[in-house]
């Protein structure tokens, strides 16, 4: 378990990283928290021929919190992320849903654009920017572009990134008033990816009635599965809606594998317990905002 | 015992060490060596037709390929099979590099020597191995069916058979009590493979010395001393030019008692041959895939019992999976076959086992060793004869129960160790009183109604043990107290963390009387003891812990002569207080052990301060005698060796409260208590860090742990992201309780703790899950996803 050879760049600016990405086109790879990179590289499961380990890049480790939303970048960990009060402020699904990231080892270390660009469709990060409309701002030399969420996520681990492509920030809109969310999941173990999970945002209008219920769904499918279940909830207080009407059209929607965790109808299963939960919970924070 | 130490929760003194990164493991050895690294077998099962290495000669920093056909004669040949039995049939083993057919994914078969373990692998990755791809037979159940064989020469793929027939006290064999029995149950049980998973992997750093033809081996090992001996043999080398050391070792579980693995056996015979030192560390992927596994088992049990739960006759049959090859024998299935009975007197017992070849990983004794299995089947028979009768699952076991007063107990089966099953002593039902008290059994009923009005699902679970400890043959001990005072203490075992130096040096200190600061402990260095058998089946405290008794003993008897000659006294008027021996009673006539170690050596050079003081105590020498009488020797030191004449037997129960969630079927872990009795206790907190290892072992064993293979052999869970261990999130606080019974076998009157918190696991929380949610649970591990589909299953 010892990686192939690479040739290994360490710039010192984002112009530089940028254009080592460039020269190295399809063979180059961008090291940051290193978390899925590492151990894929050490079991000779990726081999590209140019690391670009842009850990020196300072200027990436921004956090930029308004009132629209959070920014963050490449460099921010999930650690810096997750603690910070401001972010929970603005956008509180952050933090609900970083807890559930593996372990603060690796939350310390891992970084929350690094695991978007991975896009695996069992991990949290990309279902909360999916749920969200999120987007992510990615950079060739001289040429920057926003990719929204819907399209940012392509197949299991498969994004818009494209070779010489840098993903410097990921935008997070702010959660809007009379607005909850929520994070619900089974994993085997703490900190695993999930079997099956659900982020979910409800608003309420003025008169606490909900005018909008979307949930993103966790190992589901080849990328978070984003459900609209506003019309199944009905337009009714959160005490009267139908959570159960809302948790079947979730499970209709998704199209889970079998695998040596769990089988497809379980994690099917589970998806509408935990799209009923997280309705819940979520319209219980938009009741309280 | 003369000071307080024996029974004390001391610290373990390795902590520090081990905890701060100081420890010394074979990769922190030999940053100078050649590395090794081996292409292993892509293929269950295949014939190698071709081995082409002309892609990889041009890697810089190559140094050496290896394949079969490089090895001497006597590395050619399979390795030994330890252990041999009469019912081993067929016993088969693999060579060090495979020969003309692989039969497992994993199995080396090319080994390749570079400047660095990078280098290695990218040489390995250019080397194209041509193989003939042969069908693989996998899963026990159709392996025992299939016509496709593992080795062409073992029929219906039965490496072994064996049937034991325990009858009745009247004569009447197992079966014609089942047919006759008031009340019969038949079922089926099963269980998966685990395997122990050390922290460390298995490791081998190699010297050899050409000038002085000697070689000198690191081995991450469960024993060192057989390792030397099986080194010294495959390489022709004389025992005496060979040295064996492990060093600190990060776990081993079992997995690192076999030996020689090929690697012990491929990297000295490299470092001979290159004139320069070679290792080799084996990473995650090879332990998976090229060490050994455990526990898969299917059992087909008959039970007879009458109203009152009393079995008065019981019928196992067991397909035990050996995966490719048998380098240790068939214990496994020996030690389930005989410690099933557990703490029970059974009417008759009659269990029959067949060992099975497949071409998956090896199988060899893993924590628990064969007794999880075993245990998983006793009482998973005990709860469904409670169910059938309607009664209390603790009353039936209550009932069955060997008693107090008929110690020792002849269970009528031969042992491991190749002598009768005699239970040493114990007491079962005291056991269980303090785990229903401990667990709350009594009032569990009231809590359960109480959960299911919150719409809560919450089981109690129960499973008890008998454990053989302290197998034999034997153990030594050394001791020597040198003129600093200092005391040197050895013994041939190796440690895996454990907590011997501290155990050993708290005996020690204790037997001797003196400061525990002052004892050191070397454990697993042929330079220091050359006769051990290793550390396995919780001996280490049993074996060694008594030899050093008994050598500390020797020691103490001739420091008090010496020390009585000069203070003219009689020895048995003499103690050892905190290192000085002392007329007992005259508080100021006493001498210190660091002088009584000068006076008993008549070579006093003074090289230190004790050895000029010491010369005021030279008695007046006689000239018609020699300075060494006949039968003695020079200097403060003795050995001794413990070897019993057969094991001691601790014992256990455990209970565990799950709750398991009716939407999601997740199960959880509320409580968890042991009652065990190891009899005395050296180092109770030793002790409960045992229990608590291996408890967590056991919920890994039955809620998370499981190998699996596809249906061409290969496994699909090879690594820690989806062989799952539980994290300390997953285990829940452990409650326990002791019970001292101490073993009439030992001078120490100890008992072997060092597996029994794996054993009941999964019988524990299969009785617990099954309690929670009226589903029989017969298989086990047991995931989310299986409640579920259970669930789904009983209620149509």
């Amino acid at each position: 378990m010892k990686p192939p050879p690479f040739d290994y760049h360490a710039p010192r600016s984002l112009g530089e990283a940028l254009d080592a990405l460039a020269e190295a086109g399809e063979h180059g790879k961008v090291l940051a928290g290193g978390q899925s990179l590492i151990p894929m590289l050490n079991m000779r499961l990726a081999a590209p021929a140019h690391l670009v380990d842009i850990n020196r890049l300072s200027e990436l480790a921004t956090l930029d919190v308004g009132p629209d939303g959070v920014r963050v970048g490449a460099l921010a960990r999930h650690a810096q992320v997750e603690r910070s009060e401001r972010v929970a402020a603005v956008q509180p699904l952050l933090r609900e849903a970083l807890r559930l990231v593996a372990h603060p080892v690796i939350r310390n270390r891992g970084t929350v654009v690094g695991s978007l660009a991975h896009a695996d469709p069992a991990a949290e990060l990309p279902a909360v920017l999916a749920l969200l409309g999120g987007s992510v701002r990615l950079a060739r030399p001289g040429v920057t572009r926003d990719v929204p969420a819907a399209d940012f996520f392509v197949g299991p681990l498969e994004s818009a990134v494209e070779s010489g492509e840098l993903a410097v920030s990921a935008f997070f809109p702010a959660l809007l008033p009379r607005s909850g969310t929520a994070f619900r999941e089974v994993a085997r173990r703490h900190g695993d990816y999930a079997l099956a999970g659900i982020a979910a945002l409800v608003r309420l209008d003025d008169d606490l009635r909900i005018t909008s219920a979307t949930v993103a769904c966790v190992s589901v499918g080849p990328v978070p599965v984003v459900v609209d279940v506003t019309a199944a909830c009905g337009h009714r207080p959160p005490a009267t809606a139908d959570w159960a009407s809302a948790a079947w059209a979730v499970q209709d929607r998704v199209d889970p594998e079998t695998d040596i965790h769990a089988t497809a109808d379980y994690r099917r299963h589970l998806t509408g317990v935990l799209a009923e939960q997280a309705l819940r919970d979520a319209a219980r924070e938009a009741t309280g905002a | 015992m003369s000071t307080k130490l024996f029974g004390e929760p001391v610290q373990r003194r390795e902590d520090p060490r081990l905890l701060t990164g100081q420890g010394r493991y074979v990769d922190d050895l030999g940053a100078g060596a050649l590395e090794v690294a081996f292409v292993r077998s892509p293929h269950a099962h295949a014939r190698i037709r071709d081995i082409d290495v002309s892609d990889a000669l041009d890697v810089e920093g190559l140094v050496a390929i290896y394949t079969w056909e490089d090895l001497p004669t006597l590395l050619a040949q399979p390795l030994p099979l330890l252990i041999p039995h009469p019912a081993l049939t067929h016993g088969r083993t693999a060579y060090p590099l495979a020969r003309d057919v692989v039969r497992h994914v994993g199995e080396p078969v090319v080994m390749v020597v570079a400047r660095d373990r990078y280098l290695a692998e990218d040489v390995c990755a250019l080397i194209q191995v041509d193989y003939e791809l042969l069908k693989p037979v996998v899963g026990v159940e159709e392996a025992a069916q299939s016509a496709q064989l593992v080795h062409e020469d073992v029929p219906d793929n039965v490496g072994a058979h064996l049937i034991q027939e325990v009858p009745s006290a009247d004569g009447l064999d197992a079966r014609e009590l089942i047919e006759t029995a008031p009340h019969t149950l038949t079922f089926r049980l099963d269980i998966e493979r685990s395997a122990s998973m050390p922290l460390e992997g298995r490791g081998v750093y190699a010297r050899w010395d050409a000038d002085d033809r000697s070689l000198r081996v690191y081995s991450s090992t469960q024993t060192s001393t057989s390792v030397r001996m099986a080194i010294a043999a495959k390489l022709g080398l004389p025992l005496p030019k060979v040295e064996v050391i492990a060093p600190d070792v990060g776990g081993g579980f079992g997995v690192k008692i076999v030996h020689p693995w090929p690697e012990e056996v491929l990297v000295p015979w490299a470092a001979m041959l290159l004139g320069h030192e070679v290792k080799w560390t084996e990473d995650r992927r090879e332990h998976f895939v090229s060490s050994a596994h455990e526990r898969a088992q299917v059992q087909f049990v008959r039970v007879g019992f009458d109203d009152d739960g009393r079995v008065l006759g019981l019928d196992v049959n067991i397909l035990h999976d050996h995966g490719a090859y048998t380098p240790y024998g068939i214990i496994v299935p020996i030690i389930t076959s005989t410690q099933l009975l557990g703490p029970y007197k059974i009417g008759a017992y009659r269990v029959e086992f067949s060992s099975i070849y497949t071409n998956t990983v090896q199988v060899t004794p893993y924590r628990g060793a064969g007794r999880p299995q075993g245990v998983f089947c006793m009482e998973r028979t005990m709860d469904h004869i409670a169910e059938y009768l309607g009664a209390d699952r603790t009353a039936v076991r209550e009932i069955n129960f060997i008693q107090p007063d008929e110690f020792p107990y002849d269970q009528g089966l031969i042992f491991q160790d190749g002598r009768p099953l005699i239970y040493d002593s114990g007491d079962y039902p005291e056991s269980l009183r303090l785990l229903k008290e401990l667990i709350g059994w009594d009032g569990f009923p009231a809590l359960k109604a109480q959960a299911a009005a919150e719409g809560r699902r919450i089981g109690l679970g129960i499973g008890c043990y008998v454990e053989g400890t302290g197998v034999g043959p034997y153990e030594g001990g050394h001791v020597q107290i040198t003129s600093d005072g200092r005391v040197h203490v050895s013994t041939g075992l190796t440690s895996q963390g454990q907590g011997h130096e501290t155990v050993f040096a708290q005996i020690a200190a204790a037997e001797l009387g003196v400061p525990m600061e002052r004892v050191s402990v070397v454990t697993g260095d042929t330079r220091r003891f050359g006769y051990a058998v290793g550390t396995f089946a919780s001996r280490a405290a049993v074996m060694s812990g008594n030899a050093i008794a008994l050598a500390c003993r020797k020691v103490r008897e001739k420091a008090l002569r010496i020390a009585a000659e000069a203070l003219e006294a009689d020895p048995r008027d003499l103690e050892i207080i905190d290192g000085e021996v002392r007329v007992v009673g005259s508080p100021g006539a006493s001498i210190p052990l660091a002088t009584v170690a000068v006076l008993s050596n008549p070579l006093r050079y003074a090289f230190d301060s004790e050895t000029a003081r010491a010369t005021q105590f030279a008695g007046a020498s006689s000239f018609d005698r020699p300075p060494v009488e006949a039968g003695e020797e020079p200097g403060l030191e003795g050995r001794d060796y413990y070897s019993p004449i057969r094991s001691t037997f601790a014992s256990g129960m455990h209970a565990a409260i799950v709750e398991t969630d009716s939407l999601t079927a997740e199960i959880r872990i509320l409580r968890y208590a042991v009652v065990h009795d190891c009899g005395n206790l050296i180092n109770p907190m030793i002790v409960e860090g045992q229990i608590h290892g291996g408890v967590a072992q056991g919920v890994g064993g039955a809620l998370y742990e499981r190998m699996v293979y596809d249906d061409h052999g290969q496994l699909l869970n090879a690594s820690f992201m989806d062989f799952l261990m539980p994290y300390a999130t997953e285990i829940p606080s452990i409650e326990t309780a002791h019970l001292e019974t101490p073993s009439p076998l030992n001078p120490l009157g100890i008992k072997g703790a060092g597996e029994a918190g794996v054993i009941p696991g999964s019988a524990v929380i299969a009785s617990a899950i099954e309690d929670a949610e009226g589903i029989r649970i017969d298989k086990m591990p047991i995931s989310p996803s299986e409640l579920f589909d259970l669930r789904r299953a009983a209620t149509g």
